[in-house]
């Protein structure tokens, strides 16, 4: 349902053909505490409704599709890291599948399967941040600081595997740098066991909450068709009732195996994106248990890698002590491995959508071309025919439900 | 890895298609992963309406610039297209020559052209004819150059404390 250009309850806007409205010219942002990031909005308002919104983006643009053409495979993770930083493992993951398309490195399942646990712990983390702010911006504070205690404890578990917690630079191509330990395991089994009350306990301060619902329900609803047309994908799409979701139409790192459903809203408004994001964050626990069931079920227990010795480094000791694993060590590490000449379009479900990596190579030991498809970048675009005619402070609400990141937007 | 964006019956679809293009569709087939319509600049704005219209490419999902140094038609473009109904991607590619860096616009086909055109000219200097609000994206208004042609060095090209010789591309 699209909203009227200006609600009808403004009066005496027109008094003997005169224009009688005082519009205001505001600047929200590029820095500005409810805006959480850097973006620049200049807002034209007409008392407190929006009736246009023009956007400067790129305050924390790095160039990372020009660095990546000077880098060596590996050392692009590192920047996939800051793309998205609320889910960096879903990035970290997407590379690795993408570069693994291009040199047709065969992963082993258990690889698969570990992949899949960490990109749906990212994509909690990625939903909690999102969904907790959305509160936050409504008024609720509590979730904010209590449900976040659950993003660091998925942080933990990163730590664990990888050293890091927010640029993660985790896994390597063709697998993961080492064995997970026990104490990783021993974290997620916890959290899959813990989260789920916390969860609940979330839902029963906000999603039948007067207030909330108040000021989420019909706030600024987006069409499904303009949705495709601007390029929406993942949860905001799916808000708008299109069932598109990476994971079940292209589906890599064995997804196809799992059984989970696309949750999907119907107005496309901020409700319906906080429901669905809610609704995913129990599909991916869902989706977790299986995992680990089939990594239970799996007989092989100490495969983290594929068998790919140009691109996954030996172990140290042989490094020290043997000339092939050093000439292996040596040529990875300087980016001399051999790569196809061809190109490849991978895509993974991010925490925001269809998250793209387009790789062209000609051979040489970096991208001759990488060029990253941000799904943030895509639909932000849209925001301004969002917020048209509604207050200001559905304008800000809109934003935190469209988890805009900048570090997505300006790559 | 499983090749999941291939439709070997659909690709057939799209490449009897282009046939009905011979002055435009230059080259179709698969190349990468992917089938990949070679079309020339002048039937660019009509196969890609064809594609949108008649065979369901509703769904852009990404266009991006290329940048060929030392070829006849430096500059180049790339469309990935996307039919969610037949679950099936698509590329389009066509080139042009550095003097003459336009293409027409798409943002009446898909609105979401809009800023990934901008990014391009951003970063390209491509221009796109019929675009509403071409201007740069990311980079500054005043950036002087088209930073991810080929020739746009990296690193700062006065300094002489950085030796990238050994490392670099």
């Amino acid at each position: 349902m699209k909203q009227p250009e200006r609600p009808d309850f403004w009066m005496l806007d027109h008094v003997e053909g005169r224009d009688l409205r005082e519009l205001t010219t505001l600047n929200l942002g590029p820095t500005h505490p409810a805006t959480h990031g850097i973006f620049q909005n200049v807002l034209t308002l007409d008392g407190e409704v929006i009736l246009d919104a023009e956007q400067t983006i790129g305050y924390i643009h790095r160039a990372f599709e020009k660095l990546a053409e000077r880098r060596p495979f590996y050392q692009i993770t590192t920047l996939t890291d800051r793309m998205n930083y609320c889910s960096a493992p879903i990035n970290n993951m997407g590379w690795h599948m993408t570069v693994e398309k291009l040199a047709g490195i065969e992963v082993p399942k258990r690889v698969q399967y570990m992949r899949v646990v960490v990109m749906e712990l990212a994509r909690i983390a990625d939903h909690i941040i999102c969904n907790t702010i959305i509160g936050q911006d409504a008024g609720a504070t509590t979730p904010f600081l209590y449900v976040y205690q659950w993003r660091e404890r998925i942080y933990d578990v990163y730590e664990e595997i990888c050293g890091a917690r927010l640029t993660t630079n985790m896994g390597r191509i063709g697998g993961w740098e080492r064995n997970w330990s026990d104490e990783a395991w021993k974290r997620i089994r916890a959290i899959v066991k813990e989260l789920p009350a916390a969860l609940k306990e979330f839902e029963s301060m906000l999603v039948r909450n007067r207030i909330f619902m108040d000021r989420t329900v019909n706030c600024c609803p987006f069409p499904a068709d303009r949705a495709l047309e601007y390029g929406f994908t993942g949860p905001n799409l799916r808000a708008c009732g299109v069932d598109y979701d990476v994971r079940v139409a292209n589906p890599y790192s064995s997804y196809d195996e799992f059984d989970f459903i696309i949750p999907v809203g119907q107005s496309g408004d901020t409700y319906d994106r906080f429901m669905v994001r809610q609704q995913e964050m129990w599909e991916s626990l869902s989706i977790i248990r299986q995992a680990l069931d089939k990594l239970d079920k799996l007989s092989d227990k100490t495969t983290f890698r594929a068998d790919a010795p140009e691109w996954v480094l030996p172990p140290k000791e042989e490094v020290y002590s043997a000339m092939e694993p050093l000439i292996w060590h040596f040529k990875i590490v300087m980016g001399e491995t051999e790569v196809p000449v061809g190109e490849v379009y991978h895509c993974v479900e991010g925490g925001n959508g269809e998250l793209g990596f387009y790789l062209v190579s000609d051979g040489g030991r970096t991208p001759f071309r990488l060029h990253l498809r941000r799904p943030c970048f895509i639909y932000y675009q849209a925001f301004p025919e969002m917020i048209k005619g509604s207050m200001l402070s559905d304008a800000i609400l809109t934003m935190s439900s469209l988890n805009v990141i900048a570090g997505e937007l300006d790559a | 890895m499983p090749a999941t964006n291939v439709r070997t019956d659909r690709d057939q679809l799209v490449q009897e298609h282009m046939a009905r293009f011979p002055d435009h569709v230059h080259q179709v087939g698969p190349e990468g992963d992917l089938l990949c319509v070679h079309v020339h600049k002048a039937g660019l704005h009509e196969v890609l309406r064809h594609l949108r219209d008649e065979l369901g490419f509703t769904f852009l999902t990404t266009l991006c610039g290329m940048h060929f140094p030392g070829e006849e038609k430096e500059l180049g473009i790339v469309y990935h297209l996307h039919n969610m109904r037949a679950g099936h991607r698509i590329r389009v590619k066509s080139r042009t020559t550095l003097a003459d860096a336009v293409f027409p616009t798409v943002t009446d086909l898909w609105a979401t052209a809009n800023w990934m055109e901008r990014e391009t000219w951003d970063f390209f200097g491509l221009k796109f004819t019929g675009h509403p609000n071409l201007k740069r994206i990311l980079n500054m208004e005043d950036f002087p150059a088209f930073p991810l042609r080929k020739d746009y060095p990296l690193e700062d090209p006065t300094r002489r404390d950085k030796d990238d010789t050994f490392f670099g591309r």
